[in-house]
C-alpha cells in the first residue's frame, strides 16, 4: 500500500474516533471541540481571509528571520571553523547561546524594539543563527583531509581552495543546519507571536484562547503542525536527501 | 638525475611527546620514464616518502630534487593518486577531470575539454563523463582519479596504494590498464604498495623498504619483458626472493604488534 494511502486512512480514522468520542459527551465542548467544529472554524477563517493574513504575516516573520539567521550563522560558522582563537573563545559562547531557548530573549527584544514585529523577527533570528553556525562549523571542520590534499596537488591554494573545495565539501552539514534553523525558527516564531500584539498565527492562538474560542485554538495548532510538516517534507527533507545522495553519503533508494 | 631523494630523514613528535623517526637517511634516484615501486610492510614510511615527494610535507633533513629543482610544496608537475579516489562528489566525472585544468586553460576552454575527453577515453570511461562519482564502482572511480592526475600532464605520477581498497579481480584489470597507460604516455611512475605480486608485475624497479626506522633495504631491478603474464614462473621466483628479504622485516612488525598488545 502506498505510504500516502496509509497516512490518509490513519488521519481519517483519527478524526472519526475523535468525533465519535465527542458525541459520547464525555467532556464539555469548551475543553475540546469536535473536529467538525474545528473544521468549520478553520474554513471560515480561511474564507474571510483572517487566517490567511495571519499565515502570511507569520511566514513573513519567519522568512525574514530565517534569512538573516542563515547569513549570520554561516559567517559565524566559517569564522569558528577557520580561526582557532575565535573557536576557543566565541565558540563556547555560541554553544551556550544555542542551549538558551530563544524566547527568553523576548524581554530584551521588547526593550530594544518595543512590542513590534521586529521583536518577533529578532527572536526568530536568535532561534536559527546558533544552530546554523554550529553545523556550518562542523561541516568545514569535517572536510575530508584527502580532498584538501588532492586539491593542493592540483595547484589549489588560498581562497580558490576554500571556495572550490572546502565550501562545497561542507554542503551536507550546511543543509542539516538550514533544516534545523528553519525548525528552530518556526518554534521561536510561535513563542514570540504568542506574546506579541499581532499579526500572526501565534497571536491569533493567544487571542482565541483569551476569548474562549477553543475551536480556533485547535484549528491554529493543526495549521501550525501542518505547515511545519509540509515545509519539512516538501523542501528540506528532499533537499537533504538529494544532497546526501549526490555527495555519496547515502546510497540512492 | 630526474628525481633525486638524498639524505632524507623525517621525524614526528608523537602524542606522548617522544620523537618518532618515520624515515632515516633515504637515498633514492629515479630515471625519467621508469616505473618504480616502493614496497614494504606497514610502518616502513613508504607513504611518508611519497608524500614528501608530492610536497604535502617537508623532510626534517635532506632534500628531494625533481629535475634539479628542490621540492618544497605540492604542484601540478606531480600528479598524485591516493588510496581513496579523492574525487569531488559534487562534480561530475567530466568536471572532476577538468578541475586541475581550470586555471591553466582559462583562455582555451575548447582545448581543455578535448584534453578531458582524451584522458577519459584513455581510462575507457568517456561514456560516464556526466555521471557523478557516487554512481561509479570503486575501480571506475580510481580510473577517473588516474585520468585526473594525468590530465595535468605531470612529469611524475605518484600513486599511494591506489588499488589497495579494490577487490582482486578489479585490481588485476587495473594492473593491465595502468601498464598500458604507462607505455602509452611514457610517464615516470612512483608506486607505493605492500603487495609483492603487484610490485613485481608492474615495475622496472622494486625498492624494498624496512621498518624502525623506515629505510631502503634493497633496490631490485625486474628485467622481464612486458606484458609479463607469460613469465609467471620467473615472476614467482622474484616474488620469493623479495619475500626472503622482507621476511625479517615482517617478523619485526609482528613482534612489535604483539608486544604492544601485551603492554597495552
Amino acid at each position: 500500500m502506498p505510504i500516502l494511502v496509509k497516512r490518509l486512512i490513519f488521519f481519517v480514522a483519527l478524526v472519526v474516533i475523535w468525533e465519535g468520542l465527542f458525541r459520547l459527551n464525555l467532556w464539555p465542548p469548551t475543553m475540546l471541540p469536535s473536529p467538525v467544529q474545528v473544521g468549520k472554524t478553520v474554513w471560515m477563517g480561511l474564507a474571510d481571509l483572517t487566517l490567511v493574513y495571519d499565515l502570511i504575516a507569520s511566514l513573513r516573520h519567519l522568512l525574514i528571520g530565517f534569512s538573516i539567521a542563515l547569513c549570520i550563522g554561516t559567517l559565524l560558522g566559517v569564522l569558528l571553523a577557520r580561526v582557532r582563537t575565535a573557536d576557543e573563545t566565541l565558540g563556547i559562547l555560541v554553544l551556550a547561546f544555542q542551549s538558551v531557548p530563544s524566547i527568553v530573549w523576548l524581554p530584551l527584544a521588547i526593550a530594544w524594539f518595543g512590542l513590534t514585529e521586529t521583536s518577533v523577527i529578532f527572536i526568530v533570528v536568535l532561534g536559527g543563527t546558533f544552530v546554523m553556525a554550529m553545523n556550518m562549523r562542523m561541516g568545514i571542520k569535517n572536510v575530508s583531509p584527502v580532498y584538501i590534499k588532492a586539491a593542493r596537488t592540483m595547484d589549489y591554494t588560498g581562497p580558490d581552495l576554500f571556495f572550490r573545495v572546502i565550501v562545497p565539501a561542507s554542503i551536507p552539514h550546511a543543509v542539516t543546519g538550514i533544516r534545523l534553523a528553519w525548525a528552530f525558527g518556526w518554534r521561536a516564531l510561535m513563542a514570540g507571536e504568542l506574546l506579541s500584539t499581532g499579526p500572526g498565527l501565534g497571536y491569533t492562538l493567544k487571542y482565541a484562547s483569551d476569548t474562549g474560542e477553543m475551536a480556533l485554538v485547535i484549528g491554529v495548532i493543526i495549521l501550525i503542525g501542518f505547515i511545519g510538516i509540509l515545509t519539512d517534507q516538501l523542501i528540506f527533507n528532499r533537499l537533504e536527501k538529494n544532497v546526501l545522495e549526490r555527495w555519496g553519503l547515502e546510497t540512492a533508494a | 638525475m630526474f628525481l633525486q631523494v638524498s639524505g632524507v630523514t623525517k621525524q614526528y613528535v608523537t602524542n606522548q611527546g617522544t620523537i618518532f623517526t618515520a624515515l632515516q637517511n633515504i637515498e633514492l634516484d629515479v630515471e625519467e620514464g621508469e616505473f618504480v615501486s616502493l614496497l614494504g610492510p606497514s610502518g616502513c614510511g613508504k607513504s611518508t616518502l611519497l608524500s614528501l615527494i608530492a610536497g604535502l610535507s617537508e623532510p626534517t633533513e635532506g632534500s628531494v630534487l625533481l629535475k634539479g629543482q628542490k621540492i618544497t610544496r605540492p604542484g601540478s608537475d606531480r600528479g598524485v593518486v591516493f588510496q581513496e579516489p579523492a574525487l569531488f562528489p559534487w562534480l561530475t566525472v567530466f568536471e572532476n577531470v577538468m578541475f586541475p585544468l581550470r586555471k591553466k586553460y582559462r583562455k582555451n576552454q575548447k582545448e581543455a575539454k578535448q584534453r578531458v575527453m582524451d584522458h577519459l577515453k584513455m581510462v575507457q570511461l568517456s561514456r560516464f563523463a556526466d555521471s557523478y562519482p557516487s554512481e561509479l564502482s570503486g575501480g571506475m572511480q580510481q580510473r577517473v582519479a588516474i585520468a585526473r592526475a594525468l590530465a595535468m600532464d605531470p612529469m611524475l605520477l605518484l600513486m599511494d596504494e591506489p588499488f589497495g581498497a579494490l577487490d582482486e579481480q578489479t585490481r588485476q584489470v587495473l594492473h593491465g590498464e595502468l601498464e598500458r597507460i604507462w607505455m602509452e604516455t611514457g610517464k615516470t611512475i612512483l608506486f607505493v604498495t605492500h603487495n609483492i605480486q603487484e610490485a613485481v608485475k608492474l615495475s622496472d624497479r622494486v625498492v624494498i623498504m624496512g621498518t624502525q626506522p623506515g629505510k631502503v633495504i634493497s633496490d631490485m631491478r625486474i628485467r622481464l619483458p612486458r606484458p609479463r603474464q607469460q613469465f609467471r614462473e620467473k615472476m614467482v621466483q622474484i616474488e620469493q626472493e623479495i619475500m626472503d628479504i622482507l621476511g625479517q622485516e615482517i617478523d619485526k612488525v609482528i613482534k612489535g604488534e604483539l608486544s604492544d598488545a601485551h603492554s597495552g
